[in-house]
């Protein structure tokens, strides 16, 4: 039977998140106090060992992305990535307006890890309210003296998905065009400012004191070996509970669904679920079975991704949802890299012609030929994850596109 | 009505804060007004046509002025199948005007956005920045009635 398992979101509605003396009260600030007491390397081994990845989409172990700052750069930035911009995706706002004292806190320990004085919170333009909250925080925590002479500031996005992207979020912070950079060179040797940079994400961050406190293996033996510690979901869709769990994450994506999501709303039968946000895959019932950690949802063919788990019932018309779909990639795409610009147009046009019950399958054959493509040929992330919705219905859900055509 | 050039000085201590310029702009004026763009591209320090290039780049920020208030409906997935297309529907006949335009009185301006982060509420819109949560097209009405 699962049930939610709270670490990062214990105190939720219990204090105030903007208050750093309510954090103190229930043991916030020791997991830094802790990580400055270390030496460095023994720090980053701490985090490695812990086995704590990145919970914004990529999975990387985050004390490994922090072992390759260089140390001998006199300027390094830590940067904390609050775009979420992936449909169906709200944790990190959960994570902010529950216990926005621990991310702050979270960045202050990679600040000491890294030998950083200055953070960026990049925080999505659709969450003004977040901002306040966020430099009320920023306001608390420095007066109590607890982030010591590290500083944090708060930028607001302007509604551009792409500026997720770690190279997009970093050029958008310096006040241009939201375009990703060719990479290497990787943010953490040439980031913001052509300085030294991490960026995590929100989740990432805010696991971040408990681990120092209670120590690397206590976290590494929570949830699933590869991928420990603890997911927040959010259920959007036809669900029941539409609402978000913190989970250890092995849980598997049937107990989200049925017991701790309610099941398929209005008692009609399950035909889908889209993990991970919309750049994530379809997955039919008979692979609910899985963890929703890391590896076993790439073991289907599938992403955790963010976290968003997008429920489908019996009714829905798939071909139809995934054309909306391929719309917000089209509207999304930065247009600097040509298989993304043009792919994700194209995808859209042919997506529309099959809604509209004017394709052949020739169209599904040059769907799955252009997704193809993209995925090797785009730039970034947003164009080679944008057919992934297009792709795995087509395996999964062909009949749905044939009864169109 | 505070002066664009004093708001654009207020952001000016920022490194590469033109984008924060062009928030406190919208904030004042709900649009980016030519002149103020042309001044916050000297303070910045970029040409004209980078400062453009910017203001056109993200979603949120508009070189066009726009009405009073800004009515975004989330086309997302999860608001898509909870019935944003009968909502908005519902918005331009009770506006009578498409989206993408603004009202004749200068009031209402509708937009398309992407998910806005509320979809525990879907469908969404919001007015202004500000969410209205399990949006029906009969609930319409009284939504934008209490818009003054
Ligand atoms: C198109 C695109 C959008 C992304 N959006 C986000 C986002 O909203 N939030 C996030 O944390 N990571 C996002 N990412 C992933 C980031 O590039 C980066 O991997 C992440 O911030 C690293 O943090 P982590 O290691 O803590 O996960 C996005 C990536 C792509 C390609
Ligand atoms: S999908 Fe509309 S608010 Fe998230």
């Amino acid at each position: 039977m699962a049930e939610e398992l709270r670490v990062l979101l214990q105190y939720a509605d219990q204090i105030n998140p903007e208050s750093a003396d309510d954090y103190v009260k229930v043991g916030g600030y020791k997991g830094l106090e802790k990580a400055r007491s270390m030496d460095r390397k023994a720090l980053i081994d701490e985090v490695k060992k812990s086995g704590l990845r990145g919970r914004g989409g990529a999975g990387f172990n985050a004390g490994m992305k922090w072992s390759f700052v260089p140390q001998d750069a006199p300027i390094k930035y830590v940067v904390c990535n609050l775009d979420e911009g992936e449909p169906g995706t709200y944790k990190d706002r959960i994570i902010c307006e529950k216990n926005a004292q621990a991310l702050l806190e979270g960045m202050a320990i990679c600040g000491t890890a890294i030998s950083s004085k200055q953070g960026y919170i990049y925080c999505r333009g659709e969450y003004p309210f977040v901002v306040e909250l966020l430099k009320n925080a920023i306001k608390s925590a420095k007066a109590s003296g607890a982030l010591g002479d590290f500083d944090i500031e708060v930028r607001m996005g302007a509604g551009a998905y792409v500026c997720g992207e770690e190279t997009a979020l970093i050029e958008s912070i310096e006040g241009h065009r939201g375009e990703p950079r060719f990479k290497p060179p990787f943010p953490g040797v040439e980031g913001l400012w052509a300085a030294p940079t991490v960026v995590n994400n929100v989740e990432t961050f805010a696991c971040l004191p408990n681990i120092l406190a209670n120590g690397a293996e206590w976290f590494a033996g929570i949830g699933a070996t590869r991928y420990p510690g603890t997911k927040i979901v959010t259920l959007t869709g036809d669900i029941e509970n539409a609402t978000y769990f913190e989970v250890p994450t092995n849980v598997t994506l049937r107990d989200v669904i049925f017991t701790l999501g309610g099941g398929v709303k209005n008692g009609k039968k399950f035909k889908a679920v889209q993990v991970g946000g919309t750049s994530g895959a379809f997955i039919p019932e008979q692979n609910l079975d899985t963890q929703i950690d890391f590896d076993s949802m790439g073991s289907i063919g599938a992403a955790l991704g963010s976290g968003a788990v997008f429920v489908l019932d019996e009714t829905r018309d798939i071909v139809d949802v995934v054309t909306r779909i391929s719309k917000f990639f089209e509207h999304e795409s930065c247009g600097k890299c040509n298989p993304c610009r043009e792919g994700t147009f194209r995808l859209r046009e042919i997506m529309e012609k099959v809604n509209a019950g004017r394709g052949t399958t020739q169209d599904m054959d040059n769907l799955l030929l252009l997704s193809k493509v993209m995925q090797k040929a785009a730039l970034c992330g947003l164009g080679q994850a944008a057919p992934i919705p297009i792709e795995s219905t087509i395996k999964h859900f062909r009949y749905e596109y044939l009864r169109k055509i | 009505m505070a002066n664009y050039k004093d708001i654009i000085n207020s952001c000016r201590e920022k490194r590469g804060g033109i984008i924060e310029a062009f928030h406190a702009l919208q904030a004042e004026y709900n649009y980016i007004p030519q002149d103020a763009l042309v001044e916050a591209a000297r303070v910045f320090g970029v040409s004209e046509a980078q400062a453009y290039g910017v203001a056109t780049f993200y979603s949120y920020l508009s070189v066009e002025n726009r009405g009073k208030y800004i009515i975004r409906m989330c086309e997302s997935a999860p608001c898509h199948v909870a019935g944003a297309d009968a909502v908005i529907r519902a918005i331009e006949n009770y506006l009578d005007i498409k989206v993408g335009e603004t009202t004749a009185d200068g009031k209402f301006t509708i937009e398309l956005c992407e998910c806005i982060g509320q979809c525990q509420a879907t469908p969404v819109i919001t007015i202004n920045s500000q969410p209205v949560f399990n949006v029906t097209p009969e609930k319409v009405p009284e939504i934008l009635d209490a818009c003054k």
